[in-house]
């Protein structure tokens, strides 16, 4: 029992726990910015701390090897760990004026970054099965944390039961990989011929519908764009960033470890599933009108290019998706930074309401801009150099026609990305005035902001950087 | 002191860098802060380029014995896209002189841009320019120099069109931009067929491979690679026929022709030969085009300068003929004499284009020289600098221009004889024009109704300190071994040829009586050798019309092709273009359509997915059971 594998678990626990006990001792009408520090505090020491576990000595393991703590899933803890920074600063107004129970709403961001983490380490399915409730619970009950609107309420209630159903398909799977060859573990699962039965095969197609639900992939996003447009803003990031990042994790985890011998069986169905996610959300996301909405089509149109690079199953596929899904988070926090302060102030998120931004707050504008055209993946942002990676890697291992398709969609998304430009930065009719009235963020929102977008220069102008640092998390990954 | 400038070379583009950011993000509007901050930077690449000169005299590094600092940019597919510093003789001596009249252009330009609106914006743009200049200049492989090659076409391309309320400086500016970067795609293809060639774009690793290239398959498609890599050359610095934006530039504010159009950016297709000058030195027949087309241009430039009449244009076209002779000096296979021309020409140069700054600007905007005269009353200080200026390119000793000259002409007899003659005729022509210019402007009656004045401090002092570089950098280089420094391959032998140099100091002087004799004795009308010369006047008096030339290939072929492509675009590509976004759109909100909200829609939606995705792999099973019989 080696408890240092799961020492990042252990602390973001207590973490959790700290901040329920400090909601209690602070007294009633107090806000809640006390519970909002520790939590980023905590979260910044545990950070700091993770970077020291990087290892090049084999991986180490606890209980029985149902959890595994490697370079791969330590980066993508770091991951998790950094967007909820990002995040809990970006809202921390937001949270002030639109959230009601403040210090629940920390602990449970911390008990889904728990899930996410167990995920990211899962080397079992129960493990898996565990971390993914544990995540999905938490945003069962985060998605209808805004009291004052109707639609987050109901965003929660459609949440739980199509996630509800999508467990059940899941477990199902779990049960007849079980059924076929008597095991959980990953290690053990991936050697047993018995997964050529029917039992085994229905077992993989029914754990990858899980998955594909996660990773809202089409044809099963419909929760998607009702659930990002209803939910808080702040959850919505977490949703379209971490969730899906903590889904990918593990599932290539599944795929890779657990399943590599039926390879070609679901590289079809992964290359299927990414192309239609990448026509359909990129497609879908032209005629909204509201951005949180676009973002939510955009993003099923981003785990398409994902899953693109994951149908690649190779270190280029791997180190590919890490680096994409890095810098999009990089580019969702800057996104929903901005349309978190928009919303606060203006009160929603629609093409209207962001008119005019530029001259309210260039910064703010400016970030956004980054932030989407990141998202398009032109040059010099990060998104660019993310997008090369990925259809290099689909390229190389044969998949031309998928890369072509995420060429041709990936172009088409410009326009509806460069729309919401338009709407920042286009001239004020006579009577739109308003909208030039200044917007002064707070100095978190600024911080988070001005990091998010600086990232994604930098990992433009010089990817190098962060592709080393996920060949090597990538290269340690199957050892 | 010298380690620390050579090892943070990366500094002296960085800083300007900066500088732009700065004033470009910040100060903008604040003309003395932008002014300050702009001339803070640039004076501070300008120290540690004498480090790095320093540097390079106490360490000996030659062209053959390069300083590098090289960091990964980009792994992509297996390549290593490398950036970073190369410092050697050649480098430093660039960073010198850019950094040098840089400095000087940028204080002038405090006195000449003060009544402007936008001079914020004009320190700004300098920085940027500065910055990819000396970014260019230390590049160590292909594609670095192609990036900064770009950032100075960009930056030529501001501030020809900085006045953009004016139709002309527009106009002037996309051309500029155009026909550059019609010579910088061929430059392009060349540094593509490089990569691939030899897979790397490292000077360093070029030059250890292009020699066992040759030595196995020959010069044959190298120089095909070596004609491309010399059309970029052809169009940055002004060579037939690309040379028609050069003219045009003079839009510009005067400090940017001064830097730009005169002493650093057009001489970077120069440089570029001379730093991959490992390359053409080993193809013969690139290097005659290289000469001859250099001569040809230095020739032709020069006989449309005698014509001219507006001040800058003279130098433009005076500019274009001076860097004819630099390529000549490459294409005879003298880098050394080559590239100290271009050291004392950029410094004295710079000083006519500053002192035509300062005599349109007290003339009010009139650029006329047959409207001015009398003028070494009025200025001068500038008069002064002026003469120095045309003694050193009409290569009077002990003037700059001729220890630089002299070096050319002794290279180009050595290799042939009608180059020499070319070269020289064109010396003849320069020492004509630019006293014509000197005359005609400077000396005779003042006018009536002449406003000129001295200039203030700010811009008189940068024209003293160019006009001492003017005087002194030729001797000095000629004596303190210009070329035991920069030279390619063996060291050449530089003692004046006393029969070539005397030759060109009387072939000047000749020149120079000739305009005096027209212009200030009237001896001979310059009307009636005009009328008498006829046909020959107008044609060079119209630049050889050659952008009338281009105007009417344009019409026939391109203004024809370009309405057909129109009329395809809008009946054709529109309406297939129209038709697919209306179909992406409309497919999407078909897609759409079954998000209404209503939760039970999306389960049974859900678990379509899941039953189509079970049935595939009943179907997979099935599939695996008819392979294997069962058995399995």
């Amino acid at each position: 029992m080696d408890f240092w594998a799961i020492s990042i678990e252990i602390a973001i626990t207590v973490l959790m726990l700290l901040t329920l006990l400090v909601d209690l001792l602070l007294p009633k009408d107090s806000d809640r910015r006390a519970v909002a520090f520790i939590t980023v505090i905590g979260l910044v020491s545990v950070f700091v701390f993770s970077l020291g576990q990087y290892h090049l000595s084999p991986s180490e393991t606890f209980y029985m090897g149902l959890f595994i703590a490697d370079n791969y899933s330590l980066f993508f803890k770091q991951l998790f760990i950094l967007g909820m920074i990002f995040v809990v600063l970006f809202s921390l107004e937001y949270a002030h004026k639109f959230i009601r129970y403040r210090g629940e709403f920390y602990s449970i961001l911390l008990s889904s970054l728990l899930g996410m983490c167990v995920m990211a380490s899962a080397n079992d399915f129960i493990t898996l099965f565990v971390g993914l409730e544990l995540m999905t619970i938490s945003f069962y009950i985060l998605v209808g944390f805004r009291m004052d609107k109707a639609a987050s309420g109901e965003a929660a209630v459609k949440y739980l039961l199509v996630g509800s159903g999508s467990t059940a398909v899941m477990l199902y799977g779990i049960s007849l990989i079980y059924g076929a060859t008597g095991s959980l573990d990953f290690l053990t699962i991936c050697r047993n011929i018995h997964l050529f039965y029917a039992a085994g095969l229905a077992g993989v197609v029914l754990i990858m519908a899980g998955f594909f639900f996660k990773l809202s992939a089409i044809p099963f996003h419909m929760w998607a764009p009702d659930v990002y447009q209803g939910a808080p803003t702040p959850v919505t990031a977490l949703l379209a960033m971490s969730s899906k990042a903590a889904g990918l994790a593990v599932f290539m985890r599944v795929l890779y470890v657990a399943f590599p011998i039926l390879g070609t069986y679901w590289m079809t169905l992964l290359a299927a599933a990414s192309a239609l996610s990448m026509i359909g959300g990129n497609l879908m996301a032209m005629k909204q009108k509201d951005v949180k909405r676009m973002l939510a089509y955009s993003s099923i149109a981003q785990a398409g290019y994902m899953m693109a690079a994951m149908a690649s199953a190779d270190y280029a596929g791997i180190k590919a998706v890490m680096f994409y899904a890095t810098l999009y988070l990089f580019a969702n926090v800057g996104a929903f930074a901005v349309l978190s302060v928009v919303e606060e102030e203006r009160g929603g998120t629609t093409h209207a309401h962001i008119t005019g931004l530029s001259e309210a707050s260039p910064m703010l504008a400016a970030v956004m801009t980054i932030s989407l055209v990141s998202m398009a993946g032109v040059p010099p942002t990060a998104g660019f150099a993310g997008k090369i990676y990925i259809f290099t890697a689909a390229v190389d291992y044969g998949y031309v026609w998928l890369a072509f398709v995420g060429f041709v969609m990936s172009m088409m998304s410009i326009y509806y990305y460069l729309l919401v430009v338009r709407a920042m930065y286009r001239d004020l009719e006579p009577q739109e005035e308003d909208s030039a009235r200044p917007i002064v963020p707070n100095f978190s929102v600024r911080v988070t902001a001005l990091l998010s977008a600086a990232a994604t220069l930098v990992v433009g102008v010089w990817p190098d950087f962060l592709a080393r640092a996920t060949n090597f998390a990538s290269q340690t990954f199957m050892r | 002191m010298f380690d620390f400038a050579l090892y943070h070379a990366w500094l002296i583009p960085l800083l300007p860098a900066l500088a732009f950011l700065v004033i470009g993000l910040g100060t903008r509007q604040d003309k003395k802060k932008s002014a300050i901050i702009g001339i803070t930077a640039i004076g501070a690449s300008f120290l540690l380029s004498l480090g790095v000169v320093g540097a390079v005299l106490t360490k000996r590094l030659v062209m053959a014995a390069p300083f590098v600092m090289k960091t990964v940019w980009a792994h992509i597919g297996g390549m290593d896209l490398g950036m970073g510093v190369l410092i050697d003789s050649l480098t430093a001596m660039m960073l010198v002189v850019v950094t040098t009249v840089a400095l000087m252009v940028n204080i002038y330009s405090v006195g000449y841009m003060e009544h402007d609106p936008g001079m914020g914006r004009f320190f700004a743009f300098l920085s940027l320019f500065a910055a990819s200049m000396l970014g260019l200049v230390i590049s160590l492989n292909f594609l670095q120099m192609y990036i900064f090659w770009e950032g100075v076409g960009l930056c030529s391309y501001l501030l020809i069109g900085f006045y953009y309320y004016k139709i002309s400086a527009r106009e002037a500016a996309k051309k500029a931009f155009i026909t550059t970067r019609i010579g910088d795609f061929g430059m392009l293809l060349g540094i593509l067929l490089i990569q691939i060639t030899f897979g790397t774009m490292d000077f360093i690793e070029l030059k250890t491979l292009v020699p066992q290239y040759i030595w196995i398959s020959g010069t044959s498609f190298l120089t095909v690679i070596g004609l491309l890599l010399f059309i970029g050359p052809i169009g940055k610095s002004g060579q037939f026929p690309l040379h028609v934006w050069l003219p045009d530039a003079m839009e510009g504010p005067t400090p940017v022709s001064a830097l730009i159009h005169a002493a650093t950016m057009v001489v970077a297709g120069v440089y570029l030969i001379g730093r991959a000058y490992f390359i053409f030195a080993e193809l013969p027949i690139v290097m005659n085009v290289i000469a001859w087309l250099g001569g040809f241009t230095a020739f032709f430039a020069a006989t449309i300068a005698v014509t001219q009449r507006p001040f800058k244009r003279i130098l433009a076209y005076s500019t274009i003929s001076q860097l004819g002779y630099m390529m000549l000096a490459l294409g005879v296979g003298s880098l050394t004499a080559s590239m100290f021309h271009l050291m004392t020409h950029a410094f004295f140069k710079a000083l006519m284009f500053l002192c035509a700054g300062a005599v349109i600007e007290a003339m009010h905007e009139e650029a006329d020289i047959f409207k001015m005269g009398g003028l070494r009353h009025r200025m001068p200080v500038t008069f002064k600098c002026m003469t120095i200026g045309v003694a050193a390119i009409a290569g009077l000793p002990p003037f700059a221009g001729f220890f630089s000259k002299d070096a050319i002409l002794a290279a180009a007899a050595e290799v042939s004889f009608p180059l020499y003659l070319l070269a020289s005729v064109t010396a003849f022509m320069t020492a004509f024009y630019m006293s014509r210019l000197l005359f005609v402007a400077f000396f005779g009656e003042v006018r009536d109704d002449c406003p000129a004045q001295e200039t203030n401090a700010f811009m008189r002092w940068p024209l003293v300190v160019l006009a001492v570089l003017s005087v002194i950098s030729g001797a000095w280089g000629h004596f303190a071994g210009f070329g035991d420094w920069v030279f390619y391959g063996v060291h050449e032998e530089e003692a004046i040829n006393w029969a070539i140099a005397g030759s060109s100091i009387v072939l000047s002087l000749v020149a120079m009586w000739l305009a005096y004799q027209i212009y200030v004795e009237k001896r001979w009308s310059s009307f009636q050798i005009a009328r008498r010369l006829g046909v020959l006047y107008d044609l060079s008096y119209h630049a050889y019309y050659i952008d009338e030339i281009y105007a009417f290939i344009r019409e026939l072929a391109v203004d024809k092709l370009g309405r057909l492509a129109l009329w395809i675009d809008t009946h054709v590509v529109d309406g297939v273009v129209h038709g697919l976004g209306r179909l992406a759109k409309g497919v999407g909100a078909v897609l759409a359509l079954p998000q209404n909200g209503d939760v039970q829609r999306y389960v049974a939606i859900f678990y379509t997915g899941v039953v189509a995705l079970v049935a595939y792999s009943l179907f997979y099973a099935v599939k695996i059971l008819s392979v294997t019989g069962g058995a399995f």
